[in-house]
């Protein structure tokens, strides 16, 4: 019983997600295009916001406002429509090395993870890693899909799977 | 939803402990007392009693006291939950990576093209 992890089955590259230590989750996926477009997807407000809330999410984004460099800052809020109150995501960017590593914060709660993003080549693809680090195991047992990324619809969804199987 | 994570605390909390997981591992082949178990994980059977009503609280495991013995069985939860929460993340994050792959796969396109276009 080492840590649980599981990847998708779909033709694409496969996301890995996986626990690790107390407090930690580690996300990975390889994606077949050089390491510097890869980046400007990460770092480019408009492309980031383009895949950064699945569609299937539901969810529309009100603003957008991400200052990429370190020591910059970031807002993002977002709406759903099963919530009254948009949602606002922020933190700051602890480190932005280009082609290579993103480090921010999650601070819109005391819960939040330090977020670590690195690309790696690989053969002239990108292997990425985002590493999620909270500040106690309880945060991130409790951190549903992410602090920044509480997705109501996956509430619904777990609220529905739990209800079947009591 | 308050309650599923505080059953889920304990649950990790359960399996946070290297014995307890070998205990899991162990019942999944066979029941076994707590006596028996002591022996196999060489510690005192009070010891082994405290990592076995962990186990039952987190409703990881099941005991029945027959007589003097009491026997242990895997619990009906199991780790279902736990993969479920895994299961969560990882729906979320293919999502969210599905997007960026087809992103970066029309930026390699431009790229492409904006280089052929360089060459003429």
């Amino acid at each position: 019983m080492s840590n649980a992890s599981v990847s998708s089955s779909a033709s694409r590259n496969a996301t890995s997600v996986e626990r690790k230590g107390d407090r930690e989750l580690v996300v990975t996926r390889t994606f077949d295009a050089p390491v510097h477009l890869v980046f400007k997807a990460w770092s480019t407000p408009d492309l980031f916001k383009s895949w950064w809330v699945p569609k299937s999410a539901g969810m529309s984004i009100v603003s957008c406002d991400m200052d990429i460099r370190t020591g910059g800052t970031y807002r993002l809020v977002f709406r759903h429509p099963s919530f009254d109150q948009p949602m606002a995501f922020f933190g700051t960017y602890q480190d932005v090395t280009p082609n290579q590593r993103m480090v921010w914060t999650n601070e819109e709660s005391d819960q939040g993870a330090l977020t670590t993003v690195t690309f790696e080549e690989r053969a002239g693809k990108t292997f990425v890693t985002l590493h999620e680090l909270y500040p106690s195991e309880a945060a991130r047992d409790e951190a549903i899909v992410g602090s920044a990324e509480g997705l109501p619809e996956q509430f619904a969804q777990l609220d529905g799977l739990l209800e079947s199987q009591s | 939803m308050v309650q599923y994570q505080a059953r889920l605390d304990q649950t990790f909390a359960a399996l946070s402990d290297v014995t307890r997981r070998g205990v899991l591992e162990q019942l999944g082949n066979a029941d076994a007392s707590v006596t028996d178990l002591a022996q196999r994980f060489r510690m005192t059977l009070t010891g082994m009693k405290k990592h076995v009503s962990i186990l039952e609280a987190a409703g990881l495991v099941t005991t029945e006291k027959v007589g003097r013995v009491r026997t242990c069985k895997l619990g009906e939860r199991r780790l279902e939950e736990e993969a479920a929460w895994i299961e969560q993340h990882r729906q979320l994050w293919s999502a969210r990576f599905d997007a960026l792959d087809e992103l970066v796969e029309q930026l390699k396109r431009e790229e492409k093209t904006h280089v052929q276009r360089k060459r003429k």
